[in-house]
């Protein structure tokens, strides 16, 4: 189980203190799905990056299954079972598709193995084992090899920024299956930065998240139809406002 | 079979990726002489007479087979001065490994200069393979100063495909290519330095025959205080294809200087340079903190697979 407990980002933009994480509280139960969601800029990527460790939080903690992993490097995180995909993956020059799947699993990965996890995202293992990591690679490939770094390892959190931004359609129903098939296993906690409608439409639990704080965390049926007809805040569209 | 001593097959391991054996076509040149060769139906090695050296004489009828010519320097203050002549007949395929290793545990400087020259008739493929190496605990300096001329005639496929793996204090490499009509060209070069050494490659490439092209990938590290200049020069006399790409990484306080050069003297010649120097991605770095990995350990494994 995760446990995040008054968590607070501050940090300097220019010298000016900008407050971005807003004493957040929240936990993941074993096997749960919590999508989290929200308008941009509201701090659901920070969120993430700050659960990974990729920032370091001014004050709060996080725990997992009892232990403090507050002050964890990252490479600690990876190794206490917390894995991350990234919503812009980077590229690496030289870099086989194979290599990196070995290096996300642990080990060096038979290549039946790499074809499970290619295939599992729509990604024809022949096509792409040699393939360099590369900028010959398209945006929606880099996503779906991204994901599948996550799935080549066993983990107790799988933690995915926006995994659908930049997919195609027929992809994005292979990565729904993936994404329900690791929920129905109830083998790992899931959470997931999303704003499309089937992903959300999965969660066990909706967290929304505007200006760095929760705004609403309840189970799905309770949050999801406030989601929809939610007022955006904008003066021009909303004749409500203009008047 | 000529006895190998124990530093020289620990060189040998590091400077020929298949392996160095005595058998096929094969010439190991230690401390400035040939300490063995063997010759195939094929192929045939000759000393040279006027001077330092052996000529490589490969038959129109070769067909995937290689010929094996590393050069080991393994005593201090020697300076060794080659010149190996390929002649490559229509048609042939061949791989050839040649390689260079220092070992010098003394004080004084140690150097070897290779000349090469590639005559490469029409339709032949040839790949060559040159890794340079040094090692020692000696102050005295591993210098590495190849020269490399390859005539290419008309439909000739040749690839260059050079590494400079560690150790090597001071290197500078020249390399002329002269390419015939429809002559493919691959060059991969990969080098690698740190502490003060220093590193500079020169490469003109002429696309004089109408459907010649060429391309051209280097890429590099540098660390520590190292020092490195590249100057790759496409020459384009012709309908012509050439791409030279350059991808450096920078470490520490190292300099890399990049200067690519594409000269276009025909209407139909299309030519394309790039050139970046960079340090490690911190994202890159981040996503292999996220596997597990040390910043020490992903950082390393970035750079074993740029230079691949």
């Amino acid at each position: 189980m995760l446990e995040v407990k008054n968590l607070v980002f501050h940090p300097l933009d220019n010298g000016v203190e900008k407050s971005i994480i807003e004493d957040v509280s929240f936990k993941v139960e074993d096997g749960e799905m919590l999508v989290i969601t929200g308008p941009n800029g509201g701090g659901k990527s920070t969120l993430a990056k700050l659960l990974m460790g990729i920032e370091k939080p001014d004050s709060g903690a996080i725990i997992m299954d009892d232990a403090d992993i507050t002050e964890y490097t990252i490479a600690q995180r990876a190794n206490a079972g917390i894995g991350f995909a990234f919503q812009q993956p980077p590229r690496f020059k030289g870099m086989t598709v194979k290599r990196l799947l070995s290096l996300a699993a642990g080990c060096e990965l038979p290549e039946n193995k790499c074809c499970d996890y290619l295939s599992g995202v729509g990604l024809c293992a022949r096509e792409y084992l040699n393939r360099e990591v590369d900028n010959t690679l398209s945006g929606g490939e880099m996503k779906r090899l991204e994901i599948a770094t996550v799935l080549a390892k066993p983990h107790k959190l799988c933690i995915f920024d926006e995994p659908e931004a930049g997919i195609d359609l027929w992809s994005f129903s292979m990565l729904v299956k993936q994404f329900e098939q690791l929920h129905k296993n109830k083998m790992e906690s899931l959470i997931l930065i999303s704003h499309q409608e089937r992903i959300i439409q999965m969660a066990d639990r909706i967290m929304v998240v505007r200006d760095g704080k929760i705004a609403a965390l309840d189970e799905r049926e309770k949050v999801f139809p406030d989601l929809v007809n939610e007022d955006t805040g904008c003066v021009c569209m909303n004749p409500a406002h203009k008047a | 079979m000529a006895n190998i001593d124990q530093i020289t097959e620990s060189v040998l391991e590091k400077i020929d990726s298949e392996g160095f054996k005595q058998e096929g076509a094969y010439n190991l040149r230690y401390n400035g002489y040939s300490l063995c060769h063997g010759n195939t139906e094929h192929i045939t090695i000759k000393r040279k007479e006027d001077k330092q050296g052996i000529d490589v004489y490969i038959s129109g009828e070769t067909r995937g087979e290689q010929v094996h010519i590393p050069v080991v320097v393994a005593v201090s203050g020697m300076t060794d001065e080659v010149y190996n002549d390929f002649y490559i007949e229509d048609g042939a395929q061949v791989t050839i490994i040649a390689g260079c290793g220092i070992h010098n545990s003394g004080c004084n400087d140690s150097r070897h200069d290779g000349i090469h020259t590639f005559h490469v008739g029409k339709n032949a493929n040839v790949r060559y393979e040159e890794k340079h190496y040094g090692e020692g605990e000696g102050t005295g300096a591993k210098i590495l100063n190849p020269v490399t001329k390859i005539i290419m005639e008309e439909n000739a496929v040749f690839t260059l495909d050079t590494a400079q793996i560690k150790g090597v204090d001071s290197t500078k490499r020249e390399t002329e290519v002269v390419m015939g009509a429809d002559a493919k060209l691959f060059v991969v070069e990969k080098l690698m330095t740190h502490d003060k050494q220093s590193a500079v490659s020169n490469m003109d490439i002429y696309l004089n025959g109408a459907g010649s092209s060429a391309q051209i990938t280097s890429r590099s590290v540098a660390r520590g205080e190292s020092k490195q200049i590249f100057h790759p020069k496409a020459i384009g006399n012709a309908l012509c294809h050439a791409h030279i790409q350059c991808d450096s990484i920078i470490m520490d306080k190292a300099q890399v200087c990049s200067i690519p050069e594409i000269d276009a003297k025909h209407v139909d010649a299309a030519i394309i340079h790039e050139a970046a120097i960079g340090r490690i991605n911190n994202e890159q770095l981040i996503k292999l903190n996220t596997f597990g990995l040390s910043d020490e350990e992903a950082e390393a494994v970035i750079i074993e697979n740029f230079l691949n």
